[in-house]
Formats: C-alpha cells, sequence, structure tokens
C-alpha cells in the first residue's frame, strides 16, 4: 500500500462524515410523526355530487394553456373509456357504471398533492418539491427525465412528454398554484357546477367530510379517502360508492412513501464505516495467516534441518569413532603380529631353523584367529 | 474462423462483419431517438415509464459486472491469490460493463446531458436513486482506475503504471464498498413501489436479495466469460491462465452454491415474513417458482455436482443458467411483475427498436472487449509485470 494507513482512514471519515453531517431530512427511527404543513391548502372531491360535465379538465386546459384536445371537452363519449392524466391533460374525469345502480359514478382523477409524496423524495435532483401551502411543484430547470416519481407515484399521476425530442418535461396538476397565490381558486374548483369541489385548508376540508358523513351516513362511505393514505394527502374524496369500485386503491396502507426507504437510506453510513472495519480485517487476517504460515514454514524447515544436522553429526562421530577403533584394532594386530613373528623368529633361530614350515605358521596367525 | 489460410487477415471476418451492421443500425436508432423523442422509438408510456433500457441494460447490467468487485474481494482482501488470473477480464467487464450502463442511460433519460445535475448541481438525498447515481459515478471512476495499470502497461508509460500500483488496495476496498452499496440500492429503488411490484417480489429485504445475487451472479460471470474467452481469444491465455481458471471455476462454483443456497433460504424467510404464501399458488406463485427453483435452487444443486466430480464443462453450463436467472430475476422487478395489477392492454412489452438499441449496446461491450483483450495484457502476464497479475 502506498499510502498510509492514518491517510486512508482520514479519507474515509471525510467519506462517511459527509454522508451524516449533510443530512438535515435524516429521521429514519425517530418517534416523530409528521401530520401535514399547518394551514396547507387542499381540495375536497364529493363524488356523490359529480356529474361528469367534464367543466373542470376545460378549465384546467384554458389555466394551464395546455394544448386543445382531440376531442372537444363537451363531448362525454370520451367517458366510455377510463382515462388517465397525460402530458396536455393534468385532470381527468371518468364514469364508473356499477352493478345495482341506476346512475353512473364519476371521478375526477388528478395529482393528490401528497402531504409527504413518494415522487418528492424519489427525485435525485429535487425537481419536485412540496410547498408549505400544500401543491407540489415541479421544477422543469432541474428535471433530468429519469421518470423515477412516475415509478414511484402510488396514484399513477405524473406524465411525461415522450414526444418532445429536446425539452421533455414531467407534467402533473398544480393545484394551481399561480392562481392561489394571486388569491384565486384552482380553475377547477372555480368552474364546478355541483360544488363537487370545496378547496380549503386541509384541516377544514376534513371537518366538512366528516359533517357530510355523519349528516348523511346512509348516501356516504364512512372514508375519507385521502385522510391518511400514504400518509395523507391535501386533496381527498368521499363517495357514495365503496373507493375499490372506482380505480381507488384501498390496500396503499398509511404509510409515507419516505418512511418506505429511509431504512435502507439510514443504512449506507452504516455500511461504509463497517465495511472499511471489516475488509480491512479480513484483508489483515488473510494477510496475518499468510505471515504466520511463512514463518511456521520457516520454523519447521529449520527444525527439520536442524534436527537432520545433528543426526548427521551422530553419524559422523559415530563412524569416526568406529574408524578409530578399527584403526587401533589394526595397529594393535599388527603391532602384536610383528612381536610375535619377532618371538618366533627368536625362538627359531635358538632351536632349530630349517624345521620351520608354512603351515605351523599359518595357524599361529593372531588376524586368523580374530577374524574368527 | 479456424482456417489459417491468408485471407484471414481481411477484416471481414463474422464477427466484424455481423457486429458492423448491428453498430450501423444502432447509429440510426440513435439518431432517431433524439430526432423524434422517447416516443418516436419505445413503448413506454406513463404507466410505464421504464422499459427494457433500465430493465436490462441498467439492472442486470450492474448485477453482471458484480465479477470485478467479487474477484477483486476474493484475490486482495481474503487473500486467495490463485484467483490473481481472473481480476484483470473481471475489472475490464466490470469498467465495460458499468461504462455501458451510464452509455444506456444517455438513451433512457429525456435530458441526458443534465445527467452530472444530481452530483453537481441539485442533490436529491432522500432519493435512492441518488444513492445510485453516486455509487455509479464513483465507482465508473475506481473501475477506470483499477483498469488502467493493463492499459498503461500496453503503452508502455512506466511512471503512470507505478504510481496507479501504489494506491491498487485503495482502489480495492473503495471498489468492494461502492459495489456493496451499488447493488443493493439498485434493489431499494423498489421500497417505495409496494403496490405496484407483485408481492412475491417485493420485499423489505429486497436490497439484500440484489446483493447477496450480486455476489453469485459476478462468480458464474467470471466462469462463464472465461469459457467464451477460452473459446474465442484462446491465443492471447497464456498457460497460466489456462491452468488457474480451472481452479477459480471449482472454487467459485462452490463457492456460488452456498451462496445461492443462502438466498434461496432469505427469499423463503421474505415471503414467511409478509405472509405471502396465499401467492404461491396463483399464475404469479408458479412465475416465481420457476424462478427461485429452476435458475436458483437446480443450478445451486448441478454447482455442487460439478464441484464433487471436477466437472469443469457442467460449472461453465451452470454459471450461463445462473447468469440467466439473475437476468430473469432484475427482468421481473423491473418489468415483469413491476405494474402487475395493470390489465393486459397497459402492460408494457419493448419495442423493436428498443430491443435493437440493447442489442446495439451489447455488441458495442463485445467489440470493445475483444479490441481490450487482443492488445492489452488482459489474458496473460506483462513480461515487465509478471506478478502484478
Amino acid at each position: 500500500m502506498g499510502i498510509s494507513r492514518r491517510q486512508f482512514f482520514g479519507w474515509m471519515t471525510a467519506a462517511i462524515g459527509s454522508q451524516v453531517a449533510f443530512r438535515p431530512d435524516a429521521k429514519a427511527a425517530s418517534n416523530k410523526h409528521f401530520t401535514g404543513y399547518p394551514g396547507s391548502m387542499g381540495v375536497l372531491h364529493d363524488i356523490s355530487r359529480c356529474i361528469g360535465c367534464r367543466k373542470c379538465e376545460a378549465a384546467c386546459n384554458q389555466v394551464n394553456s395546455l394544448l386543445p384536445p382531440d376531442r372537444p371537452f363537451d363531448d362525454l363519449s370520451v367517458l366510455a373509456q377510463k382515462r388517465r392524466p397525460h402530458a396536455n391533460s393534468y385532470t381527468v374525469v371518468n364514469r364508473f357504471d356499477l352493478a345495482g345502480r341506476q346512475l353512473p359514478v364519476f371521478v375526477k382523477k388528478q395529482c393528490n398533492h401528497c402531504q409527504e409524496p413518494a415522487c418528492v423524495s424519489a427525485c435525485f435532483v429535487k425537481a419536485l418539491k412540496k410547498t408549505k401551502t400544500g401543491a407540489v411543484e415541479y421544477d422543469a430547470s432541474l428535471c433530468v427525465g429519469c421518470r423515477y416519481c412516475m415509478v414511484a407515484c402510488p396514484f399513477n399521476i405524473p406524465s411525461y412528454e415522450y414526444n418532445n425530442p429536446l425539452t421533455p418535461e414531467v407534467t402533473k396538476c398544480t393545484l394551481c398554484q399561480p392562481r392561489i397565490q394571486k388569491g384565486l381558486l384552482p380553475g377547477c374548483v372555480e368552474i364546478c357546477p355541483k360544488e363537487a369541489l370545496t378547496f380549503g385548508t386541509r384541516d377544514e376540508l376534513i371537518q366538512i367530510a366528516r359533517q357530510r358523513i355523519q349528516e348523511f351516513p346512509d348516501r356516504y362511505v364512512n372514508h375519507i379517502y385521502g385522510e391518511n393514505e400514504m400518509g395523507g394527502c391535501n386533496w381527498m374524496y368521499i363517495s357514495n360508492a365503496p373507493f375499490a369500485d372506482l380505480g381507488m386503491s384501498e390496500d396503499l396502507g398509511i404509510t409515507p412513501a419516505p418512511a418506505l426507504t429511509s431504512g435502507a437510506l439510514a443504512a449506507v453510513p452504516v455500511v461504509v464505516s463497517l465495511w472499511v472495519v471489516f475488509i480491512n480485517g479480513i484483508f489483515a487476517i488473510s494477510k496475518r495467516k499468510e505471515q504466520v504460515a511463512a514463518e511456521e514454514k520457516k520454523t519447521a524447515v529449520d527444525q527439520a534441518l536442524k534436527t537432520e544436522q545433528t543426526r548427521l553429526n551422530d553419524t559422523v562421530a559415530q563412524l569416526k569413532e568406529k574408524a578409530k577403533a578399527d584403526q587401533e584394532a589394526a595397529v594393535k594386530r599388527e603391532v602384536k603380529k610383528a612381536l610375535e613373528d619377532a618371538a618366533k623368529q627368536a625362538a627359531e633361530i635358538q632351536t632349530d631353523p630349517p624345521e620351520a614350515s608354512p603351515q605351523s605358521s599359518e595357524t599361529t596367525q593372531p588376524g586368523k584367529q580374530e577374524s574368527e | 474462423m479456424t482456417q489459417s489460410t491468408p485471407r484471414e487477415k481481411t477484416v471481414l471476418t463474422p464477427f466484424n462483419v455481423i457486429s458492423g451492421i448491428i453498430i450501423l443500425i444502432g447509429v440510426i436508432l440513435t439518431i432517431l431517438r433524439f430526432a423524434k423523442g422517447l416516443g418516436g422509438v419505445t413503448n413506454l408510456d406513463d404507466n410505464n415509464p421504464w422499459g427494457i433500457w433500465i430493465g436490462f441494460d441498467l439492472m442486470c447490467g450492474v448485477a453482471l459486472a458484480a465479477g470485478g468487485y467479487v474477484t477483486c474481494a476474493t484475490c486482495y482482501i481474503f487473500g486467495l491469490k490463485k484467483f490473481k488470473c481472473a481480476v484483470r477480464p473481471a475489472i475490464l467487464t466490470a469498467f465495460l460493463g458499468y461504462a455501458l450502463v451510464v452509455f444506456a442511460l444517455n438513451y433512457d433519460v429525456g435530458r441526458p446531458w443534465r445527467l452530472p445535475y444530481p452530483i453537481f448541481l441539485s442533490q436529491g438525498t432522500s432519493s435512492v436513486l441518488f444513492e445510485v447515481a453516486l455509487c455509479v459515478f464513483l465507482y465508473l471512476t475506481v473501475l477506470l482506475l483499477e483498469f488502467s495499470p493493463a492499459a498503461f502497461e500496453w503503452l508502455d508509460w512506466k511512471r503512470a503504471r507505478h504510481i496507479i500500483g501504489k494506491v491498487s488496495m485503495v482502489l480495492v476496498i473503495f471498489g468492494i464498498i461502492l459495489s456493496t452499496l451499488h447493488q443493493s440500492s439498485l434493489g431499494a429503488i423498489f421500497l417505495i413501489v409496494p403496490s405496484k411490484l407483485h408481492p412475491l417480489w417485493y420485499s423489505g429485504y429486497i436490497a439484500v436479495y440484489f446483493f447477496i445475487s450480486s455476489i453469485f451472479a459476478g462468480m458464474s460471470m467470471v466462469i462463464f466469460e472465461h469459457s467464451l474467452v477460452a473459446r474465442f481469444l484462446h491465443d492471447k491465455i497464456d498457460k497460466e491462465h489456462d491452468i488457474e481458471s480451472q481452479n477459480v471455476a471449482l472454487g467459485f462454483g462452490k463457492a456460488a452454491s452456498f451462496l445461492m443456497a443462502g438466498y434461496l433460504m432469505i427469499q423463503v424467510i421474505g415471503i414467511a415474513i409478509d405472509n405471502d404464501w396465499k401467492y404461491l399458488g396463483t399464475r404469479w406463485g408458479l412465475w416465481f417458482l420457476v424462478e427461485m427453483i429452476g435458475f436458483v435452487g437446480l443450478p445451486a444443486v448441478v454447482y455442487a455436482i460439478g464441484v464433487r466430480e471436477r466437472n469443469i464443462k457442467l460449472i461453465q453450463r451452470t454459471a450461463g443458467w445462473t447468469v440467466l436467472g439473475i437476468i430473469l430475476n432484475r427482468l421481473n422487478v423491473s418489468i415483469i411483475a413491476f405494474n402487475w395489477q395493470l390489465p393486459l392492454n397497459q402492460r408494457y412489452f419493448p419495442s423493436f427498436p428498443e430491443i435493437m438499441t440493447t442489442v446495439f449496446i451489447i455488441t458495442l461491450g463485445l467489440v470493445i472487449f475483444k479490441f481490450i483483450a487482443t492488445r492489452m495484457p488482459i489474458l496473460y502476464a506483462h513480461p515487465d509485470y509478471p506478478d502484478d497479475h
């Protein structure tokens, strides 16, 4: 490693520190419960009052300066098909012909302006923002066009200008934020002939909804759609038919979308911190193992060498000793032989020298006796 | 291609001709894409904002590039030196994989010239996609640096090669951390859509599923890729690589088998925790079981058999099988089981230009891989740096 351990840990601390310090919205496991910005505005849609005149669609088209539709807004045959908002229509009305009912039910569909919106939490450039006045605003100047907001929205609301090659934008209802700031009502609310749409603060709207349900319990389903769905919305609905029959999902739960991902995001700095420790630890362990193995190998080899050397030395010493003994024995033998020969010669000289035969001298040889 | 006639020197080999045609089609599609917009070439719509350019090019591309960090960790962190010969091919694959993921993103997002925005202009830190973007950006940089020694050796830039050699360990560690986060966050992207992704695939553990499956995806990819390289670029492989690749297949095959068994276990735990048993009896359940048993359970068993019998061919085939299983999983999560409640006529199926663009990008990857592997010391050791390989 060319970089010192100290340097490396310094960098890591900086990396983790930036993760921890620059997260003002981090609140993964706190017990805080966000109940919406106080005084934020919204709309209550009373489905039982809607007559499907599509005037809201026309007004929306006008106030947002959208392109004219393929078929005029007073053509009610459009209602035969289930529609969703698209790039050129921020709101649509759908008709539901329910079994056992004489009259159809009409539902207006647009952005629900969630209190903690999935799209806002999903946007990786903060092009979508929840304003304190209630609207979810879109800033096209930041949008990259990844369309994760569309994936994330549980109500399938944001749309995309797929046919715009260079400056495509995400489109959706703005709650007529520019009009609200001028003190005007949203276009759709203003034009509604049946007062099926009511504009007000979210708290007021919930009160109104409860009152209506209480006053006409036989008429309304006892549920304010959007009060708690996905953590609550600024656009809410009361209905005379079950919401599930009106294409409105009732299994969304009450968990706000950001809570679904906050755990995974909170794990990021933890993983970074622990991985640094684990990876360095495993690296150190495997390195140490290599070291120990090398040392053990060296010790074993040294030991083996030493043992072998000792054994060799012993053998050499033994051989040396034996050789020495043999040599001494040989010397002794030679000396003895020489002495005996000398003695014999002396005796032969004293007695009768010609009598001495080679046979007799052989039998008295000392070397032969020893070897036997 | 096997005939050694002088005519082989021509550039008009079957590989070059076919890839040339595909690249030509790709160029035309590129012009169409940016002239007519996404609507002109894709089947994407407001309910299906993500198609195969995300589901295949991004999701599968990243998963199959996991061989880079897995091999680096095996060789340098766990200290299993026998895997050294697999490091450079795996890093090259990972680098090209990530580079092509970013390349493909330029087709998919509406305004690709704004892709640096999330990193440099306006950081949406509450988004999992921000984590993904940051990891792609950082890891692509790390992979470029990890790959650079091969290029420097080829260019004979000794000084640059020397400098990069000194920080290699830091790069390895960064690479593993970034990969962990990135692989898992691709799964975490779908945490926000409990009402859209089928409950059998949606799980609070999805980030862990993506991370664990990326490990055996990476191992399988290393094994599978070597079997292809051994067939088509055999003259570029030196003897040491050839022998050690057998050990790599045995080692990774064994590890993948265990990991896949563990992965199956945590999938079962996920179903139990959300009490999704009732869905197993439905058609979606059958499809889920095809994925889990047919493309995880069975290959895990066959891997084990292959390792026990030291059957390299069988291990290589199982690796290809496992790779298919990973592709199936990523497509299931991002496309097939996504929007499962929509009526059939509102579901997404890729258009011909979308498929051809993806084929074009894969072809581009193969051509660049071949270009680099036939020139730079990827499959053989450079004589000047025999140990750094």
